[in-house]
């Protein structure tokens, strides 16, 4: 299971820009490395990073993975390639209007798939 | 003595050298005015501006090198910037990432952290919603490669 941090404010007023920070536990192995042995290592990256946010009146399922979440509203989405360092970090703006939720899912090789979810609240 | 003045002479040699990278106007390699061409699509034309690529000059170590894309932009409704997409010149692979932003975000700026295999040069290319596409150039020095030995 691969851990992932969520660096955000967890409150913040109508129409605050906040920052948010991803970071998530992975190798990105490039493929163009190889072992002490001399075999090239394969190829295991995380392909797709995305941060939606789904409002409050329109809670997220609890379901897992890398499904993709009814009603929210895309945010901000990355395609990784090799060249992303390992252990992939992110930082991007929000625009906080109302209370709700993002939603932060990570795609990758060898079916990886990581979810996590934060809270904000917008007062 | 001697040796404390050598090692200050190197010193200022590669801060020179760091200087003049930035200073100088970047000449655009052809792999990377290739790539943003392509990245534009046929017909649109590539401008400079608008578009702040920030990495430092001289990378330490190519395995992890933050790197900060910003884009003068309002980021609201009827105008955004819709993607930003990184290429280098010389790593095996010359695709980095690709960011997808939406008037959600509130501000135009991203920030991650790359791999870079030798000194090299970068692009950041952002596409509005408009449909124009802006560019930032820079030079990098790399004094330890990434571990992609070929």
């Amino acid at each position: 299971m691969a851990r992932a941090l969520i660096t955000m404010p967890k409150t913040a007023r109508a129409g605050d820009v906040i920052e948010v920070r991803a970071l998530v536990q992975h190798a990105m192995e490039t493929g163009y490395r190889r072992s002490s042995e001399g075999a090239l290592l394969p190829r295991d990256l995380i392909r797709r990073f995305t941060c939606s946010f789904a409002e409050a009146s329109n809670p997220p399922a609890a379901s897992a993975g890398g499904a993709a979440v009814p009603g929210a509203r895309l945010v901000f989405a990355a395609t990784l390639h090799a060249a992303i360092a390992a252990n992939p970090y992110f930082s991007f703006h929000f625009r906080a209007e109302k209370s709700g939720t993002l939603v932060f899912i990570w795609t990758g090789d060898n079916g990886f798939a990581h979810r996590e979810q934060v809270n904000l609240l917008v007062t | 003595m001697k040796r404390r003045a050598l090692l200050r002479a190197g010193a200022a040699g590669s801060l020179l050298i760091a200087m003049r990278s930035l200073a100088a106007n970047v000449v655009v390699s052809p792999v990377l005015s290739e790539l943003a061409r392509a990245y534009a699509g046929p017909g649109v034309a590539l401008r400079e501006g608008r578009v702040k690529f920030d990495i430092t000059p001289l990378v330490e170590n190519g395995n992890s090198v933050p790197v900060e894309v910003t884009v003068d932009s309002p980021m609201n409704a009827a105008q955004h910037v819709t993607s930003i997409a990184i290429f280098n010149e010389k790593n095996p692979q010359n695709d980095v990432a690709v960011f997808e932003l939406t008037p959600l975000c509130g501000r135009a700026r991203v920030a991650t952290r790359i791999r870079l295999a030798t000194s090299q040069q970068l692009i950041a290319v952002a596409r509005m919603n408009d449909g124009s596409c802006w560019t930032h150039t820079v030079e990098v020095i790399v004094t330890t490669a990434s571990c992609v030995e070929e």
